[in-house]
């Protein structure tokens, strides 16, 4: 193990769908907008608490905008996906980045699924398990087609494997 | 084996109504004390506590004698089943071949009535965790019966024994993490009773009168040292109760495992199962030179039903060397992988990160008492630089003890890789057992060339980590243990830069 050059994961090959992004955006801003909505709510009933909920339902709604701008751009850059012959490889995450790597010759299930918010912007996510509860390979802003391809074609190579060192 | 549908054991009803006894007396005796106390007649406490527990013990009683009248089960050349019609209906069905391990516990209650707990476990999971069918109780010797025919075999042959309890080895028991858990629980017990009886106040009294003498600071010394020899003594006879008489031996394929005093628990498990052992060696054992021996395999059930001690040990402490030389029997590896492999250390940037973080914990923890001391009262002032003066060096000391401990390699058909100061393990993992791989990153791992490696396994609990590997290190590591796998995902080149940069160039298919 000498380190003679600097050996590092390249990416994967394949970007996910651009639109992943207003789809990421949407979400945080759901989610942003619930929990200012708690806050308001709270700080009309409750008149002594009033400015600290006040405070904090300004802290939630600026947090929340600066995570629904910038953490999707960082997102779009960092997932990554491709299916080779031998493996599923991915990569995820914005803080902590993820890559996972799972040989085909031990892929358990395949699953798609499409939450309501992924409906909407025609969105799947893949994930794709092995028998190790730490190995799940997640993959998201999938366009509903290009995931269904993707599904078919792990089911077919996984099939055709077998040995999953349970 | 007969194949026909039968019932458990019918002493069930006697294991349930005693179980239930001790309860109503447990739960009964402190409540009948506490009605007393309050003014409450004697005959309405008796009539309340004495027919709520009568009403406690026939009702169980019947419900268990349901249970036990609709419950059969059958073992066929084919299936181990186990059904449930009453109402509604269940029917558990597990194929013989997928039997991984059989697991017999017998509480001292099921021993007093010639009784054990049979669970029967395979590698399958769904998604409540791991499939497992228990049957409880059968008599003993259907139990023993069971295991030895269930699990799958390879062949039959004697029984060889690859270790055995030796009584010196209860000198790791005393500086063991129960010590303290103990000696605090000691304390909240007398705290507890002395609240029920309402003699609280008198106890605190009592402790303060007999050591008037002493100022605060020995006084809460003199305590302490009080809860740590209850807590040793406590910690002993635990040790007594969970390994006595153990051995670990080998049987047609199987590793057996038996041990305890009053409760007997034995654990069979397939070696085929087996992708390989971790020596954990837990600081107070590991300065007294001792580890302990764990089993990494699949077909446990981790995710529920976890019991106070986990049924992977396959060692208690014991000496060290002796530990590392029953790994290699377990293993059947003429080497002891865990012990031979050179291992190679980590980055300095590992250990910058270690000292961060432990000099972070320890000023931040004084800050916070500095903090409330400021607010609220001055003592916590003392406190705080008391727990910095003390707090840093230990601190510190486990950073540099955490990067000494970081280390990987690989040694034949094994990945080794060791990390921790509290409790340090030493994991050597079969490479053919790994089933992926997980590289994390944070921002400041980034900066300073690290990552994290999860080699993911079927076994226990998923994956083993390799934390703060420089990247290159662990992307050979990656390779070298399973070739061909990261291989394809590799970048040689020289000082590319940040990743997500780089990621945006790449052309798309």
């Amino acid at each position: 193990m000498t380190e003679t050059r600097t050996v590092r994961l390249r990416p994967p090959r394949n970007p996910v769908e651009r639109r992943a992004v207003t789809w990421w955006a949407t979400r945080a801003l759901a989610v942003t907008a619930a929990a200012a909505a708690v806050l308001a709510v709270l700080a009309l009933l409750i008149g002594p608490l009033r400015p600290w909920l006040v405070a904090a339902l300004v802290l939630v709604v600026v947090g929340g905008v600066a995570y629904a701008v910038a953490v999707p751009r960082i997102r779009y850059q960092v997932h990554r996906w491709e299916v080779t012959l031998e493996a599923v490889y991915a990569r995820r995450g914005w803080f902590f980045q993820q890559w996972r790597i799972a040989p085909m010759s031990r892929i358990q299930t395949v699953d798609t699924v499409r939450g309501p918010l992924e409906q909407r912007f025609r969105l799947s996510t893949v994930t794709v398990t092995t028998a190790s509860a730490k190995g799940p390979v997640r993959i998201d802003g999938l366009d509903h087609e290009r995931a269904e391809e993707l599904v078919r074609k792990l089911t077919a190579v996984t099939q055709a494997t077998d040995g999953d060192a349970t | 084996m007969s194949g026909e549908w039968q019932r458990l054991d019918r002493r069930t009803l006697w294991l349930t109504a005693i179980y239930l006894l001790g309860l109503v007396v447990v739960a009964g005796v402190p409540t009948a004390l506490l009605l007393l106390q309050g003014g409450v007649a004697a005959w309405l406490v008796s009539l309340v506590v004495g027919g709520g527990g009568l009403v406690l013990v026939t009702h169980g009683v019947l419900i268990d004698y349901v249970r036990w009248w609709y419950t059969e089960y059958r073992i066929t050349a084919e299936r181990v089943e186990r059904r449930f019609t009453f109402v509604f209906r269940t029917h558990k069905s597990v194929p013989r071949e997928r039997v991984r391990t059989v697991d017999i516990n017998a509480t001292i209650v099921h021993r007093l009535l010639g009784l054990a707990s049979v669970r029967i476990g395979t590698g399958q999971q769904d998604m409540f965790g791991k499939v497992s069918i228990t049957f409880d109780p059968l008599a003993r010797e259907v139990g023993e019966a069971l295991r030895a025919e269930l699990p799958h075999k390879e062949d039959e042959g004697p029984e060889v024994e690859l270790a055995r309890l030796d009584r010196r080895w209860i000198r790791y028991a005393p500086v063991a993490i129960t010590t303290p858990a103990l000696g605090a629980g000691a304390f909240g017990l007398v705290m507890q009773l002395s609240e029920w009886f309402n003699v609280q106040v008198a106890v605190v009294d009592l402790i303060r009168d007999l050591f008037r003498e002493l100022p605060l600071i020995p006084l809460l010394g003199v305590i302490v040292a009080i809860g740590l020899v209850l807590g040793a003594i406590g910690s002993l006879g635990l040790w007594v109760e969970l390994w006595w008489d153990f051995r670990l031996s080998r049987q047609s394929g199987n590793l057996l495992v038996r041990r305890g005093l009053l409760t007997r628990r034995s654990l069979t498990l397939e070696e085929r199962r087996l992708r390989g052992v971790e020596v954990v060696e837990p600081l107070g054992a590991r300065l007294a030179g001792g580890a302990r021996l764990d089993a990494v395999a699949s077909g446990f059930t981790v995710s529920i039903d976890e019991r106070r001690n986990d049924p992977r040990t396959l060692l208690p402490v014991a000496p060290r060397r002796l530990a590392h030389r029953v790994a290699a029997e377990i293993l059947r590896e003429p080497v002891v992988p865990t012990e031979a492999a050179a291992l190679t250390p980590h980055p300095p940037a590992a250990r910058r990160r270690r000292l961060l973080w432990a000099v972070g914990a320890a000023v931040g923890f004084a800050l916070v008492l500095a903090v409330l001391g400021l607010l609220l009262v001055e003592a916590l002032l003392h406190l705080a630089w008391i727990s910095a003066v003390v707090l840093t060096p230990a601190a510190v000391w486990i950073a540099l003890d955490a990067y000494r401990a970081l280390g990987h390699g690989i040694n034949g058909e094994y990945l080794v890789a060791r990390r921790g100061s509290v409790r340090r393990s030493t994991v050597a993992l079969r490479r053919d057992g790994i089933i992926g791989w997980v590289v994390t990153s944070s921002p400041l791992q980034r900066r300073a060339g690290l990552v994290t490696l999860t080699a993911t396994t079927a076994a226990n609990h998923g994956g083993y980590r390799i934390p703060d590997a420089g990247e290159a290190q662990a992307l050979a590591l990656a390779d070298a243990a399973v070739p061909d796998l990261v291989a394809p995902f590799l970048d040689a080149d020289q000082g590319a830069g940040v990743a997500p940069r780089q990621a945006a160039r790449q052309p798309t298919p």
